[in-house]
């Protein structure tokens, strides 16, 4: 999202970044900045992000045949809170959803990713875990293919996620930034959708919580985008930002129509970029 | 909570000694374990202004020389009637404030002995830790106890720190430190008094409420199997009745994490989502631990996003 510069009304501030991390004595104060940067009531927090993503375009609500959100109703642990997307089409060429924007409204930055899809998906269900920093609706907008766009909401009990410490061991989360393991979660068909599970160690911080070593608010660290091909060819990709719990983990379909390669490479907001590849070979 | 209530009744009612902490302003009330050792054991309750936050178990130890005190508690106030209490035994002076980890029922009542000026003593990770959830923990402080309580109760962080053992001399009597890999959190102490074979576990040991994982659960079993060789004549959990049956008195925190690690470990094998693992794993280790329904959905989701990285 960080391409798309009308996301720039719910964007945390970068001066204001920068006067935190550099104002060790502020700590409070920086708090009180930050909460006075977010949008100012949490009730219509929705109706200040629509403008910036989706203009005065209509968005249909009456979608529970097309599309589920699925998340607990009182998140047990805020900072991991599993959240699933099912969609009910077919994600066939001739009408697909081709992007999918996940919004935490009260979240400090309240778009959590955007997925950009493809037919060859097969399946455009998407699932991963999201920091949730107080009560909040989480919403999907889904972008079909025709440019019609259909909304599904729901509402979460929660708090603290984004500002609570996201290590239990920041030690040892540090020591495997990068790690990442690339699952199927059965055994492939040919021309069947898989489900497959993506797997990212890193902390995604989001800069909410003061550094370890040097006491002080750390810049953001987070996975920023992620691109995902079958055969060289794009299926997939996505832009996340520090919504998304540490250790990223994403489930999501794709249709081999052919045995061949799986491969995904994320990038992180200091640039780094992570890899792997998994070899697809039908029975 | 909740259903919990008349469950916490009863129990103190058969703890006799201990009253309800509401309101009240003198010293806690404390029960000697040994000579010279003093605990005050907490509420099973999660903190409200009615309690103060003292419902981790702290204490005292005191040697001819000066005094120890082993954990401070949940709140400044909290804090302040620990000192109090300490004050009805002894003139001695206060040298050491060990803190067992960093949750702030153990550790929010430092800020009563700064002007005692102690050395400040924890795990090499504490300040760290401390620093990096002290906000949070606050803003939790101020929802609990309102803004008063909670801004008074500050982080104060160890002046000294151990990564692996360190013996405090009390004047005649040695404490000896222990700090331990990643377990229950990633900055755990205990503390040994050689004098009287008393073993202080911190929140290695939960007896009643039931364990909270912010850490490692292979760690903390692993932790608990080099607890289970070290000699100890009595143990003090972090929450729960004080024990001599050693290392018995960990048996049933050991069953559930065991639970826990077996039922986790079967749903990732069985390609269960974290989701689909919460309602279901451990649920049977429900009866008998106070405070379930409040941790144990989180401690399924610690165990989770812990072992999915394992092979």
């Amino acid at each position: 999202m960080r391409r798309e510069p009308n996301f720039l009304a719910v964007e945390r501030l970068p001066a204001l970044d920068a006067l935190c991390r550099n104002a060790t004595a502020a700590m409070l104060s920086c708090a009180l900045l930050l909460a006075a940067a977010a949008p100012a009531s949490a009730a219509d927090n929705w109706s200040r992000i629509r403008p910036g993503l989706f203009q005065n375009r209509a968005i249909a609500e009456d979608t529970a045949e097309m599309i589920e959100l699925v998340t607990p109703v009182r998140a047990e642990d805020a900072a991991v809170v599993p959240i699933a997307i099912r969609t009910r089409l077919a994600q066939s060429p001739g009408l697909y959803a081709k992007r999918l924007f996940l919004i935490i409204d009260n979240n400090p930055a309240p778009l959590a990713a955007v997925f950009k899809l493809t037919p060859e998906l097969g399946r455009a269900d998407i699932e991963t875990r999201v920091r949730i920093e107080e009560y909040t609706h989480i919403r999907v907008v889904a972008e079909m293919s025709d440019d019609s766009l259909h909304m599904v909401s729901r509402y979460v009990k929660a708090s603290g996620g984004c500002s609570a410490p996201a290590g239990k061991d920041p030690a040892a989360a540090a020591a495997g930034t990068g790690k990442m393991k690339l699952t199927l979660e059965r055994t492939p068909e040919l021309n069947r959708p898989l489900l497959a599970q993506l797997m990212i160690r890193h902390p995604n911080t989001t800069g909410m919580a003061m550094d370890q070593v040097t006491r002080l608010y750390a810049p953001p660290h987070y996975v920023k985008h992620i691109e995902i091909a079958y055969n060289g060819k794009q299926i997939m990709s996505a832009d996340t930002d520090i919504s998304i719990s540490e250790n990223p983990n994403f489930r999501f379909y794709f249709l081999p129509r052919q045995n061949g390669a799986l491969t995904v490479e994320a990038v992180d907001s200091n640039e780094l970029s992570y890899k792997t590849t998994l070899q697809v070979k039908a029975d | 909570m909740r259903g919990f209530r008349s469950a916490v009744i009863m129990l103190w009612c058969c703890m006799g000694a201990v009253m309800p902490a509401a309101a009240s302003n003198g010293a806690l009330p404390m029960q000697q374990l040994a000579p010279g050792m003093f605990v005050y054991l907490g509420v099973h309750e999660e903190t409200t202004a009615a309690n103060q936050g003292a419902i981790a178990n702290i204490g005292f130890i005191v040697g001819e020389r000066c005094v120890a005190v082993i954990d401070t508690g949940g709140s400044l106030k909290n804090g302040q009637r620990l000192r109090l209490a300490i004050r009805q035994q002894t003139a001695l002076p206060v040298c050491y404030v060990i803190n067992t980890h960093v949750h702030p029922d153990h550790v929010f009542g430092n800020a009563a002995f700064v002007g005692d000026q102690p050395v400040f003593v924890g795990h090499q990770h504490l300040a760290a830790s401390m620093l990096a959830r002290g906000e949070h923990y606050r803003r939790t402080l101020a929802r609990q106890l309102g803004e008063p309580a909670a801004s008074v109760s500050t982080m104060i962080v160890p002046t000294r720190t151990l990564a692996s053992e360190l013996t405090l001399d009390l004047g005649g009597r040695l404490l000896q430190l222990r700090a331990w890999p990643t377990a229950h959190t990633d900055g755990d102490l205990t503390v040994l008094d050689e004098k009287t074979g008393a073993l202080w576990l911190g929140d290695l040991l939960f007896e009643r409420r039931v364990p909270s994982l912010d850490g490692s659960l292979k760690g903390w079993l692993a932790a608990m199997e080099t607890l289970r060789s070290l000699p100890a004549r009595q143990v003090i959990p972090g929450h729960g009745a004080p024990s001599r049956d050693w290392p018995g008195a960990m048996d049933r925190q050991e069953h559930y994490l065991q639970a826990l690690l077996h039922d986790v470990r079967q749903a990732i094998r069985d390609r269960k989502t974290l989701a689909e693992t919460v309602p279901t794993a451990a649920r049977g280790e429900r009866a008998g631990w106070l405070l379930f329904d409040d941790y144990h959905a989180r401690n399924v989701t610690a165990a989770y996003t812990e072992l999915e990285w394992e092979n």
